[in-house]
This record gives structure tokens, C-alpha cells and sequence, in this order.
């Protein structure tokens, strides 16, 4: 008698469990399979171009003499973009958790999100018409005064639209992801940890050292790594701005294109081979984002011990 | 290396909520204070505004003096920064740093002081400190691990370490054991009867036998009802307060009668 009641159960709330774990089984499989899908597509498609002989590919040297250019100036305007935004991101978001007055704090909080929501042909458009001219009084001072650095050899682009104008537009794009996470991350910090650190005699900042950063490091690397896989697949902001060219070291003449700026550029009138390239060059990308986002993964792991985790 | 603490009429506030109103109390150097009363009371908010910890909080305040060895800890230009590594604290939950190493946590405080420390120095005062706090034999093997991974008592014993790292002139504790098993209370208990010798002591806690076990003095504090001002209700020697209170409130709390 007993045996028979213990066997007996609701059978409304199993079928619920059941319906739910198979909804959340069939949503990963969905994501896994739209991933697998594209790197497919991607290797399908790419596959003409990577056999093809030399000289049929654009430039007639075959294709990695055509990617790496591009890939070379892919990851120097995003890590212009990164180490311009990194810095200012950390500070704003610091300066939101733990510095600002409440009402301050959360009025420039919506700001920082507002940026975020501003289209990237619009950041484009306003890099073009407005930045470039701008700066480029900035770029002859620097060429003039800085040239003997290969970064920034003269002669100085008389519009102003370089790869430097075009990473400093999407360190403004990527601005708000990192800040706004980061700001998260830091008002996560226990504040036992805070007190901790003021109790011993810690000024704010050195609280901010002792317990804020450290606490919030591997969330502020994901920022990072979002902010740097949103910089290295921009593409219309890079198209409007930057006036392209072959790879050169100066970041203050014109030159250089990004990977995303090319296929963007030339897909429409594409045909044939020329296809076949482009999607290639998509693939590169796709690899460099992959790489970038294992590497985040790597460090954040490697101090897994002393993470605020355990 | 110690110091007394002299309250005088002592109000604490969060925005226009009084907390705890008129506190006088004399805390004698190198001895054991417990502070003990029931839930709220507003005893845990008291020891906080002994080392301006209080005002981390947006909106509290103090009125009144607080006089370590004469010098007022709220008189004008005083630095908190500096009140606080004078008077160092030890939290109701152990809070080792756990990005750091158990060495670097014991040198944390040390280290913002500015002091420029040779490798062997900072052996040396890790050792003390660690010495001092009894987990030097637990911990020696291995220093450079994160002190995260160690036991709750040891993780507060290491922030008793840390604590004393700076030499401080009062050592506060809040309710340091309310989070540990009983035998690692106990170990905290028996550091505390030694920390005694050299540094003054402030502890609050819930338990009365705890109170009853380590400190030389004890303060009661009791609140009339929900939203009034908790007060410091009687301050003597351990004993008397247990065996013989003046008060009817502290008899009926010290024999379990509420609270």
C-alpha cells in the first residue's frame, strides 16, 4: 500500500518538466546547429578561393598576399579602438559605481547606453563629415613633430580619413558595451570586500585597487573582448570613414582596410571567384574573432584560483 | 601600543533615523570589551563609529566625541583614512581578499602605508602577524595559495593576522565568531584572551557565554521597541554584569529571559 503511493505522481508537473527540458535542449541545439551552419557555409564557399591558382585571385598573387594586408589593418584599427576606449570605459564605469552621487551616477549611465543605441552608419557618417576634418590639423602637427615614429610618418592626409581617424570613431562605438558592463561588474564587488579594504586604511582609491579591480578583472576582460569582437566586425562605420588603400605603417595617411570594410565594399559588384574571396576573408575574420574570444577565455581562466568565485 | 576609548554622549545617525542615542562608556587599554543586547540594538552600529567605519554607509552621521587617548576621532580635520589604520576591524563574515595570496593579505594593509618593505622584513612581519593570529603552523607551507581556499575560522584567524599586520591601537571585532563552528570559536576565543596583553579589544556578540568567556568588561545595550534609539543601558565587569546587573533589563537579558 505504501509502495503504490510513493510510485504515484503528479503528472501535470512532470509533463511541464518535461516540455521545458526540451524546449531548453532543442534552443541549444538550435544555436549549435545556426554555428555550424555558417562556419559550413563559410568553408563551402571559401573553399574555390583558397585552391584557386595565384593568379586569378584580385591582385594576382593569390590569396593570402591578398588577406593579410587586410588583416593586418582589421586588427590595427581595432586595437586603436581598444586602447583608446579601454582606459576611458574603466574610468567612466568607476566613476559611476563608486565615485559619482547617486543621481548623477545614473543620469550619465543612460547617456553611456544612449551611445549604444546610435546606429553605426550614423557614427559613420559623422567620422567622415565631421571627425576627419577635424583632426587632421592634429595629424600634420603630428607628422611634423612625431614623424620620426613610423606610426606616424608624414606626409599627413589632407581629408583626415586614416585608419587612426577610423579607429578613434569605433572606440566610440565600443565605449558604452565596456563601460556598461564594466559598471555592472563593479557594483558587483561585495561590500565585505570594500570594507575590507577601508578598514584597514585604504583611501577610496586604494579600496578601488585592493578590492574593486581585482574582483571585477575577468569581467572587465569579456568587456574587453566584446567591445574588441564588436570593433573587428564594424563595417560601415570603417567604410564611410577610412579612405582605403594598400597596408601601410603610418597610422595618419590614407590606407590600410579592415577585412569587414572590404567584403562590405566590394560584395555587390562581386561575381565569379571574386565571390569566393570575399567569403574567404569572411572566414578570416570569423577565425581571428574565434581566436580573440578563446584567448579572453584562456586568461580569465588561468586565475580561475584567486577569482572572486570561491 | 594601546589605547583607551573615551565615548561622550554619543548619538548615531542614518539620514534622520536616530540609531543609538547618548552613549558614555570608558574602554579601558589592553583589555577585553564586549559589547552584547539583542538583535538591533544598534551595538554593531556603535563599534562601527569607533573607527569612523560608520559613515561608509550614504547618509549616517555622529554627534558627540569620541576621544582615543584624548584625541577626538571626529574633531575637525581628522582623517578618517588614518583613524581607520589606528583602529583596525574584524568582520561579522571572514572577508580575506580573494584575489591575494594568503602573504599578500596579511601585508594588504601594510603595504598601502606607503611603507617601502624588503622581502625580509615582510617575512618577518608575515610570520608575527600569523604567529599572533595562531595560524602560522597551519599556513607556513603554503603562503602564496589564495586565502579563499582555507577553512572559515582560519580565513577569519587570517584576517585577525591582517589586522594586527598594521599594529594597530584597538583591534574592533563584530560578532567575529557568529559565522564559524564551535572549535574554530573556540580558537578565535583563545586569541582573543591573548591579543589582550598587548591591544585593546572591542567585541560584539550575540553570545552571552562567549561575552562571559573572554571579556573583562561588558556594555549592555537595549532598544525600547522598534524605531526608538538603542542605548547603552549598563557598563561594568564581566562578573557583576552576569552575576549581580543593577538593571532589571540586563538581569533579564544575561539570564535568557528575552532577547
Amino acid at each position: 500500500m505504501t509502495t503504490t503511493s510513493l510510485t504515484k505522481s503528479r503528472g501535470a508537473g512532470r509533463a511541464g518538466d518535461k516540455v521545458f527540458s526540451a524546449a531548453t535542449l532543442a534552443a541549444g541545439c538550435l544555436i549549435l546547429a545556426v554555428l555550424f551552419g555558417v562556419a559550413l557555409f563559410l568553408l563551402i564557399q571559401a573553399f574555390p578561393a583558397l585552391v584557386a591558382s595565384p593568379d586569378e585571385i584580385q591582385g594576382g598573387k593569390g590569396f593570402v598576399s591578398y588577406i593579410w594586408p587586410i588583416v593586418i589593418g582589421t586588427l590595427i584599427a581595432a586595437v586603436i579602438a581598444l586602447v583608446i576606449a579601454t582606459p576611458v570605459a574603466i574610468g567612466v564605469a568607476l566613476f559611476i559605481s563608486h565615485f559619482a552621487p547617486r543621481r548623477l551616477a545614473s543620469g550619465l549611465g543612460y547617456v553611456i547606453d544612449l551611445l549604444a543605441a546610435i546606429p553605426s552608419v550614423v557614427y559613420g557618417a559623422w567620422g567622415a563629415a565631421f571627425l576627419a576634418k577635424e583632426i587632421s590639423p592634429a595629424y600634420n602637427w603630428l607628422a611634423s613633430n612625431m614623424g620620426w615614429l613610423p606610426i606616424f610618418q608624414g606626409p599627413a592626409s589632407a581629408t583626415g580619413k586614416t585608419i587612426l581617424t577610423a579607429g578613434i570613431v569605433l572606440s566610440v562605438m565600443i565605449l558604452p558595451i565596456i563601460t556598461s558592463l564594466s559598471r555592472e561588474i563593479f557594483l558587483q564587488t561585495p561590500k565585505l570586500h570594500e570594507e575590507a579594504a577601508l578598514a584597514l586604511g585604504a583611501t577610496r582609491w586604494e579600496m578601488i585597487r585592493m578590492a574593486v579591480l581585482p574582483f571585477g578583472r575577468p569581467g572587465v576582460i569579456s568587456a574587453v573582448m566584446l567591445g574588441l569582437g564588436r570593433a573587428l566586425g564594424e563595417t560601415m562605420a570603417v567604410a564611410l570613414v577610412l579612405s582605403s588603400g594598400a597596408l601601410t605603417a603610418s597610422l595618419i595617411q590614407s590606407g590600410n582596410q579592415t577585412i569587414a570594410a572590404e567584403i562590405a565594399l566590394n560584395f555587390p559588384e562581386a561575381s565569379g571567384l571574386k565571390v569566393n574571396t570575399l567569403i574567404a576573408a569572411g572566414l578570416v575574420l570569423f577565425v581571428i574573432t574565434l581566436g580573440v574570444n578563446m584567448i579572453a577565455r584562456l586568461i580569465i581562466t588561468r586565475h580561475k584560483e584567486f577569482s572572486g568565485a570561491n | 601600543m594601546s589605547k583607551r576609548i573615551d565615548v561622550k554622549d554619543l548619538n548615531v545617525y542614518y539620514g534622520k533615523f536616530l540609531a543609538v542615542a547618548d552613549v558614555n562608556i570608558n574602554i579601558e587599554a589592553k583589555s577585553v570589551t564586549a559589547f552584547i543586547g539583542p538583535s538591533g540594538c544598534g551595538k554593531s552600529t556603535f563599534l562601527r563609529t569607533l573607527n569612523r567605519m560608520h559613515e561608509v554607509i550614504p547618509g549616517a552621521r555622529v554627534e558627540g566625541e569620541v576621544l582615543l587617548d584624548g584625541d577626538n576621532l571626529y574633531g575637525p580635520g581628522v582623517d578618517p583614512v588614518t583613524v581607520r589604520s589606528q583602529i583596525g576591524m574584524v568582520f561579522q563574515r571572514p572577508n580575506p581578499f580573494p584575489t591575494m595570496s594568503i602573504r599578500d593579505n596579511v601585508l594588504a594593509g601594510v603595504k598601502l602605508n606607503n611603507q617601502k618593505m624588503s622581502k625580509g622584513e615582510a617575512d618577518v612581519l608575515v610570520e608575527r602577524s600569523l604567529q599572533g593570529a595562531n595560524l602560522w603552523n597551519e599556513v607556513k607551507d603554503r603562503l602564496a595559495k589564495p586565502g579563499s581556499g582555507l577553512s572559515g575560522g582560519q580565513q577569519q584567524r587570517l584576517c585577525i593576522a591582517r589586522a594586527i599586520a598594521v599594529e594597530p591601537q584597538v583591534i574592533l571585532m563584530d560578532e567575529p565568531c557568529s559565522a564559524l563552528d564551535p572549535i574554530s570559536t573556540l580558537a578565535i576565543e583563545d586569541l582573543i584572551n591573548e591579543l589582550k596583553d598587548q591591544y585593546t579589544v572591542v567585541i560584539v556578540t550575540h553570545n552571552m557565554q562567549q561575552a562571559a568567556r573572554v571579556s573583562n568588561k561588558t556594555a549592555f545595550f537595549n532598544i525600547a521597541g522598534t524605531g526608538k534609539p538603542g542605548r547603552l543601558i549598563e557598563y561594568g565587569d564581566t562578573h557583576t554584569m552576569f552575576s549581580n546587573p543593577t538593571q532589571k533589563a540586563t538581569e533579564d537579558y544575561v539570564s535568557g529571559r528575552f532577547g
